[in-house]
């Protein structure tokens, strides 16, 4: 329909030809190699979405080459969250950045894993303003410190709590209830 | 804020000096977080030079109500709960944009007829939001006559609701894999009826606003932001359209069968405060579209997905069926288990893109869930928003930006 807006064609020539060249999650995987070698890796595409994983060092790097790219055009921040697993040991901790491309309509997730002992993670401030206060969320449900952000305070919770609340040892509700436990429903 | 000030110790020193000094004094303003014209539980420092904010800071927060963490404790059904709580003005969107999100995670298809029956109810979530939206920014420019002619057919709107769910403003709509039941005839009747009555009355609201003088200088050119600055600040939504950017989940990733409809998505062109309200006016244009053609094309069928084990069965099947007393046990104790997997799903929300980021470890709960809050991300940008204009432009900015307290703590 838009082509043919464009080219002037009345509607029963409808034409199948995009008028960009799709992204596909092999094409810009293999780009994305050529450039970062052996600091990307874990390449997934869970539900059609590309996941890879990339290392604290490299993140700001290969945001900031996605964003400029001229064909991916990945320059918006949707979202900046963590995740805890406690069980992972050195990888405690996991950074999501979800990005996505307005022109090319196309999504990456990018995974960055940090041990429990050093939670630091460089910000992405300086790329998108967008970026300050999902770090700032990040930190005060978890705890992960951006460095170089211009403003690292709580931002849901009050300043004087002392923990960070999304955090796995954190139990919702009293861990001592006997009423509740899976072996009453044979679980 | 404790800026400057030279200012003179008495009057006893003004009468000393030779000629008057003027002092640049700067005052710290708390807008919030109870204030009428914040429309919900948030705080905004202001540092005010004179009429004129120098700069601001805002404090969010005071209704966070740990949902993530909430949700890592609870079987699907019971998020469903949650979600009505973020933005409440459109809680059908919320609630069928988390229902869709574990569909994907189990891929359950869902029927056509289900697909519409959302459409449908979506939209006319979309149309109350964008009232309440607009209705409340003509009260905060001192009109309010428009207010209570568009508020009437919102009160129309929750009858629809009650009709399908029993409930008005914290819905609690739908189920994983459809509708918990099919439109009844009172439902058809009354949406046909919100059909034929509203546009009449948008008419009038338009009149009363679009081409009002007064209106239009309380609102042109206030509060705007270029289409680069927003996309850095993460807006989506009508917020993002008015500056320009034609962004729409519904067409670049469209689901419950939006690729349907023919509709247009309105853009604005300076990202100020009468972009965003012209833009809303014409989605609600667009949503009545798209309502009637799920309305006319409203296909037969089941309106439920055959996916026994997480569709929760009716009531009256209970009572009477084996299978569906065991299905309603296992469900309602969570005593079924998600598949392994991670998902991200969006939908447009009233506000712009509600996304949930949604990892399952196998278990009957959620691992982890992350709400994509979209008021969250864009409310950043108030301050440079509204820095340099008066006190009462920053107060017709914000309510443009229809900022959900809910929405934004989470």
């Amino acid at each position: 329909m838009f082509v043919n807006d464009l080219l002037g064609l009345p509607t029963e020539f409808i034409t199948t030809t995009p008028l960009i060249h799709m992204l596909t999650n092999q094409s810009v995987a293999e780009e994305i190699v050529k450039k970062f070698g052996d600091d990307v890796f874990d390449f997934e595409e869970p539900f059609g979405m590309l996941t890879f994983t990339t290392t604290r060092e490299q993140i700001i790097p290969l945001l900031e080459y996605l964003k400029s790219h001229p064909q991916f055009n990945i320059n918006f921040l949707t979202d900046i969250t963590a995740i805890h697993y406690p069980d992972a040991l050195g990888q405690e901790f996991c950074v999501v950045y979800h990005t996505h491309s307005f022109i090319n309509n196309f999504r990456i997730r990018i995974k960055v894993y940090l041990p429990d002992a050093d939670v630091h993670i460089p910000t992405a401030v300086g790329l998108w303003a967008s970026a300050n206060w999902m770090e700032r969320e990040t930190f005060d449900l978890f705890g992960i410190i951006f460095d170089g952000h211009p403003n690292l305070k709580r931002i849901l919770n009050m300043e004087e709590m002392d923990y960070h609340p999304m955090r796995k040892e954190y139990p919702l509700e009293d861990p001592t209830r006997q009423d509740k436990i899976d072996a009453l429903f044979g679980r | 804020m404790t800026e400057t000030s030279v200012a003179p110790q008495n009057n006893a020193d003004l009468a000393k000096g030779d000629q008057v000094q003027y002092v640049n004094e700067l005052t710290t303003l708390n807008l919030g977080p109870t204030h009428p014209a914040t429309h919900g539980i948030f705080q905004n420092i202001l540092t005010m030079d004179g009429e004129k904010i120098v700069a601001g800071e805002q404090t969010v927060g005071y209704i966070h109500r740990a949902f993530e963490k909430i949700a890592e404790r609870r079987p699907f059904y019971q998020i469903t709960t949650l979600t009505d709580r973020m933005n409440y003005c459109s809680s059908p969107i919320n609630n069928f944009g988390w229902h869709m999100t574990v569909e994907k995670l189990l891929s359950i298809e869902v029927p056509k007829r289900a697909q519409y029956i959302r459409v449908i109810l979506m939209e006319l979530a979309r149309i109350a939001d964008h009232i309440i939206c607009n209705g409340i920014l003509g009260v905060d420019t001192g009109a309010f006559t428009g207010f209570l002619y568009v508020y009437e057919k919102r009160e129309e709107i929750y009858e629809i609701y009650e009709e399908i769910c029993g409930a008005r403003l914290t819905t609690n709509m739908g189920r994983v894999g459809g509708m918990e039941r099919d439109l009844n005839s009172t439902a058809i009747n009354k949406i046909n009826e919100f059909l034929k009555s509203f546009p009449p009355v948008l008419k009038e609201f338009e009149r009363l606003f679009n081409r009002n003088r007064i209106f239009m200088d309380r609102t042109i050119g206030v509060g705007g932001i270029s289409a680069e600055r927003a996309m850095s600040y993460g807006f989506t939504g009508p917020n993002l359209r008015a500056a320009g950017v034609d962004y729409d989940v519904r067409v670049m990733s469209p689901y419950s069968s939006y690729e349907d409809f023919e509709f247009d998505i309105p853009v604005g062109q300076h990202g100020d405060t009468y972009d965003r309200f012209m833009v809303r006016n014409e989605e609600m244009w667009q949503s009545l579209r798209i309502i009637e053609q799920a309305m006319k094309n409203l296909p037969e069928g089941p309106y439920y997905a055959d996916a026994p084990e997480f569709y929760l069965p009716p009531k009256q099947e209970v009572y009477r069926n084996m299978e569906a007393l065991i299905y309603h046990f296992k469900i309602v104790m969570g005593e079924i288990d998600a598949p392994i997997g991670e998902v991200y799903h969006a939908v447009e929300g009233g506000n712009g893109e509600l996304g949930f980021y949604l990892i399952s470890d196998g278990g009957r709960t959620p691992y982890r869930l992350h709400f994509r809050r979209p008021c969250f991300i864009y409310y950043q940008a108030y301050p440079e928003m509204c820095v340099g204009s008066t006190i009462s432009d920053a107060i017709v900015t914000m309510s443009s930006l229809n900022v959900i307290a809910g929405e934004l703590d989470a």
